[in-house]
This record gives C-alpha cells, structure tokens and sequence, in this order.
C-alpha cells in the first residue's frame, strides 16, 4: 500500500489526524517512509532560511511531549544564532515515568519521523551533532534506532551536505544503563557525558551552557517526531487541530484497570472519560473508577467523581487540578488500596532520588517508611498530616523536579481522599488499642 | 582483555564526542556484553582505555542499575513491580516466581540459570504485568506464560 497522503496527515482527516502514528504498514522501513513522501520535509525546510523553520514551529502552537509542555518553537528561539560554540541536540527517548509508554510506540513504527524531525530541528538550530538518548532497557528499539541512522546515513540525508545543501550534522544513538533520573534534561546531559546522572542547578541553561558547555536543546522524542508534519503543511494547520493553546494529537497511553490498555494518537482535549470508556473499553468487571493518575506517575492524581469534563490537554488539566505530563493515564477501580499504590509509587521516587538534595533524599525515605507502617496496619490518624509536612517540606526545595513528583502524589491523594484515609487509620488505632 | 572488533568498536564510539569520558556508557556496555558483568579488573581496564580514573568509573558502575556488579543468571530475569503492572497482578506473578525457582528477589538460582529482579517501569504499562529477560520484554504475563517460558528457557540452556 502505497498512500502518499496519509504520511504527515496530509488530506488525512481533520478532526482525526494521525500525526506521528500513521497507519501505513511497514512504515518503519526506509523504502516505505520514502515512498510515502517521507523526507520530503526534510527537502522543504532545507529550501527555507533557518529562522524562519524555527518560526513556522514558534507558530504552530507545538508544545513539548515530554512532561513540561514547553513551547517547542520558544526553546529553539534560546539557541545562540552564530557558530562560534558547537551547537548539539539531545533527544530524549529516556521514557522512564511510571505510566508512560508512547515514545516507544514511536521508536518501533515511525522512526524515520522522528530522524527526520531530529535533521530538520538540527538544520533549524545549527546543530553540529544530535545524540538520542535512549534507556538502557529498550534494547529492541536502540537496535531499531541504529538501523534507522544508518539508513538514512547511507541516502546522505545525515551527515556532510545532506540531500545536496550545505548544511551537514551528524546523528548518534546513545544508550543509558537504567537510572529514571536520567530522563530530567541536565541529568540526561550529565550521563551523556559519561558522569553519574546528577542534575545540574539552573540556570545556566542548556542553550547557554549545555553539553560539554556548549549551546544545547533537549527535546523529546514525540515532539520532535510532530515537526516533519508541521514543516510540510505549516504552522495554521496544526494550530487548528485540538486544545487551541496546546494543539496538535497527543498519545495517550492508557493503562491500569481498564478492559483495553493501549496508546491512542487523538486530539489535545481530548475527553479524559472518553479515552478510558470510549478508546480502553471501560472499567474492567465494570466497576467504579476509585482514582485516576492522568499524566504519569508524577502527576496530582483525581478522584474518580471528578473526571466528568475533564479534558486532557496541558491548560485543561491544571483547571483540574493536575497536569497533562506525559500523557500517561493510570485508572485504578474502587477496590484499589491506596496506602498500597501509594508505597509503590514513594518506593519508586525514593529509589531513583539521585541524593544531591537532602529534602528529596530524606524526605522520600521518610514517607516511604510513614506509607510502609500504614500498610502494615500500624497507622495513625495524625500520619495524614505528618506526611503533608514531608511533601510540603521536598516541594519547591530541590534542585530538580523529581521531589515535586515524589511529593504531588502523596500531597494530592490525601487532600482528595481524606475521609477514606481517616476512617482506615482511625480503624488501625482502635484494633492496635484493642 | 577487549576482542580486535571490540577494540575497534571502542574507537569508532570515541570518534563520536568531544570528549572521551562521554564513551563511558556505551564502552561498559561492551564490556558487560563480552563478560557478562563488570568487575573491577574490568573497570581498570575501561579507565585505562578511556584514560579515566578508576574512581570515576566505579562511581559510575555503581550509579546505574543496568551494570552487573556481579555476575548474575544466564537468564537475568527483570520484573516490573511498578504502579501499572502491580495493579494488574505484578505481585502474585513475582511471588509465583519466586516459588517457582525456589530463590527470592535478588538472588540466582544454584544452577546458575536464572536471576530474579525487581525493576522499575519498563515502558510497557500498556501490556502489564510483563518482565525483560536479558534483551526481550515479555509481555501480558499470566502465570501459565511464566511455566512456558521457564520452561521454554531450560530447553534452550540444554541445547
Ligand atoms: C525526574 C524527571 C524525569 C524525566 N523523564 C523524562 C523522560 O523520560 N523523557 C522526556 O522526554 N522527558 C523527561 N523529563 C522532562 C525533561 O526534563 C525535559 O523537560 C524534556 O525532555 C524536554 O523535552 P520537550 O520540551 O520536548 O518536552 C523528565 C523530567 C524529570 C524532572
Ligand atoms: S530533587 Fe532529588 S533527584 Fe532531583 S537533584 Fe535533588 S536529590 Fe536528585
Ligand atoms: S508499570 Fe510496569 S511497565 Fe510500566
């Protein structure tokens, strides 16, 4: 099947575009990317002055997939203009967060997408050399990944003077060796470099003072793979598609209790009920839904009577009052222990806390044991409060985000969940006093 | 130590960044994938190829879970015990593991056959509960595919 207009959703539907999973088969090949129209982007954006690709994606409204919802465009924006420091990307295909399996589905299906977005952004910005960044554990898609560069080395659309201009990068696969932190973007750069995975205090930031101290941009693996598709159908198009203030498709990965787990490309805004009913095929045993992590682990979990209207995009979701992250929807139905959901993802953050910052290192250790006693059965009523105090007293203060992770889960599911936390604790104290 | 093409491999790597130490990971990985671990004498040799010291290598090893510190089962297996794969059964599939090779959560079995971890999320929450076993995931577990697989991997330990 050969059809040129589905590649980059060209005429595709557009209520219902697929962006970055297109379905054509075997797309993964070079012979079918190329036949579908694939690097044609490339060609086009090579035929414009820099600044104004960078420009086109400033305009179309794209926003990062990887946890923060930065504007794309705007990061670009940081680079110095001139050539007198080597400029270097780093793509982000570290995907490590609890919930979070679609930058995966990407690395197996369109990675051509994705080295062509790396080409063009590197063509954008400047940059000498790209390096992706892929945890150790995707062993299948690092291999998928060197194939796909090499590949794409050999058609000349990497390396000296790529698809005959004068423009010339060099593209490499790098492989991490299991550690979570590595995926916040100062740590991904200090592993890169052959260090412990230590985040950096900011600023400097990495357009200044990145890679081996050079101008750096890090971008995700989904965000880049959108630029091929904004590139060759412009900046309005994409703007129209989705959440007006955070456009284009998301994938949603869905997983937990619901009868259909998977990753769906859809619309930003997207009805969060939709995504569980309408894409997973509902509540397994069609229970009730208990609670709902809509972004990752990391995320302000939501109470299962507060997801009507609730819609996933980055603006929606702090209405909310949590936040898009990855995109990683966790649903968990009315008989889910929450002391025990709550150990395990404390358990994760305590575990990959690299310990620079005491609160992060201390404070995870804290909850985890406070969590542990009340999983035991040996809880207090008055431990509600005291492991607020602990998240309160990591949030804000560490040098990366990962304490502002460890503590929004366990901050968040006792401010929703009170009653029920009480009642069980108050239970525990009467059967120890008994 | 290193084998003529994983010699040239170490160059070829070297080539690709400014700075040498920046070869580190992907040069333990070549060492862990011709030892199988990584010991000291091997961390020596690494810094004496990268010119790095060896405190700075062993800080490394030591950092990042993926590195064998010590040498571990023919089939090292990794059990996703995270948020979405212990919702959907993790536990019982770790506990029936552990039953099954008579070993508990980080210890290897006397045949020297099999290892058994407890990792973190592996990116497959979508097709949990599932476990990495050296280079492949497997996915959708129950406890019939865990037999099948042990299973399935005896056979081929014979061959
Ligand atoms: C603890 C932690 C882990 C992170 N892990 C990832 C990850 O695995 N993949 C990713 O793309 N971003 C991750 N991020 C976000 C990155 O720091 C960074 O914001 C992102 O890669 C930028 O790309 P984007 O602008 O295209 O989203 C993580 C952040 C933190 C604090
Ligand atoms: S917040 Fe935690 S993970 Fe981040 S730098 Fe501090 S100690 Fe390390
Ligand atoms: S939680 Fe097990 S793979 Fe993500």
């Amino acid at each position: 099947m050969s059809d040129a207009t589905k590649l980059y959703a060209q005429n595709g539907d557009p209520v219902f575009p697929r962006i970055v999973l297109p379905e054509i088969p075997n797309l993964a090949q070079i012979e079918t990317y190329e036949s579908n129209g694939g690097y044609g982007a490339l060609k086009k954006a090579l035929s414009m002055d820099p600044a104004a690709v960078t420009d086109v994606v400033k305009k179309s409204g794209l926003r990062g997939r990887g946890g923060a919802a930065f504007p794309t465009g705007l990061k670009w924006a940081f680079m110095p203009k001139g050539n007198e420091k080597a400029k270097y990307l780093a793509i982000n295909a570290d995907e490590s967060e609890p919930g979070s399996f679609k930058d995966r589905q990407i690395l197996e299906f369109n990675p051509h997408q994705l080295v062509e977005g790396i080409l063009i952004a590197s063509y954008a910005m400047g940059i000498k050399a790209a390096y992706i960044y892929i945890r150790g554990e995707y062993y299948k898609w690092y291999k998928i990944l060197e194939k796909s560069v090499e590949e794409a080395y050999s058609r000349k659309y990497i390396g000296e003077n790529i698809a005959g201009s004068n423009f010339s990068v060099d593209v490499y696969v790098h492989r991490g060796a299991g550690a979570y932190i590595c995926g916040e973007e100062s740590g991904l750069m200090e592993s890169l470099e052959g260090k412990r995975g230590y985040p950096r205090v900011k600023p400097p930031f990495p357009a200044q003072n990145g890679l081996w101290g050079n101008p750096t941009t890090i971008n995700n693996v989904e965000t880049i793979a959108n630029v091929p598709a904004i590139i060759w159908n412009g900046a309005e198009w994409f703007a129209k598609i989705g959440a007006e203030k955070h456009p284009g498709t998301l994938l949603y990965g869905v997983s937990g209790h619901v009868n259909k787990p998977g990753v769906f490309e859809l619309p930003s805004g997207t009805l969060l009920t939709d995504l569980i009913y309408k894409y997973s095929g509902g509540v397994i045993g069609d229970k009730k839904i208990k609670m709902v992590i809509p972004g990752g682990s990391s995320m302000p979990p939501l109470r299962g009577d507060q997801l009507e209207g609730v819609k996933m995009d980055a603006e929606s979701l702090k209405g909310a009052g949590s936040a898009i992250g990855t995109g990683g929807v966790i649903v968990m139905d009315e008989d889910t222990n929450l002391t025990k959901v709550l150990l395990r993802i404390t358990k994760f953050y305590w575990d990959e806390s690299c310990g620079q910052c005491t609160p992060c290192r201390e404070g995870t250790g804290w909850m985890k044991k406070i969590l542990q006693r009340m999983y035991d059965g040996g809880g207090k009523v008055e431990d509600l409060d005291l492991l607020v105090r602990v998240a309160n007293n990591i949030e804000g203060n560490t040098i990366c985000a990962l304490g502002d992770a460890a503590a929004w889960p366990v901050k968040f599911t006792i401010q929703r969940f009170r009653k029920e936390l009480e009642e069980e604790l108050a239970s525990q104290e009467r059967s120890a006093a008994a | 130590m290193f084998t003529e093409e994983n010699l040239r491999r170490v160059e070829e790597i070297k080539n690709r960044y400014p700075k040498p130490m920046a070869a580190l990971l992907p040069v333990l990985w070549i060492a862990q994938e011709q030892f199988g671990w990584i010991s000291e004498e091997t961390m020596h040799y690494v810094g004496g190829l990268l010119g790095l010291p060896f405190n700075h290598v062993l800080g490394v090893v030591t950092f990042y879970t993926m590195y064998n510190k010590k040498p571990v089962g023919k089939y090292n297996i990794q059990f996703c015990g995270n948020i979405s794969c212990m919702l959907r059964g993790a536990d019982n599939l770790i506990e029936h593991l552990e039953h099954k090779l008579g070993i508990k959560v980080g210890e290897t079995t006397s045949d020297g056959l099999f290892t058994l971890k407890e990792v973190e999320c592996l990116g497959s929450c979508g097709t949990a509960p599932m476990m990495q076993v050296n280079n492949d995931y497997y996915e959708d577990l129950t406890s019939e595919k865990v037999d099948n697989l042990l299973e399935e991997f005896r056979k081929q330990a014979q061959r």
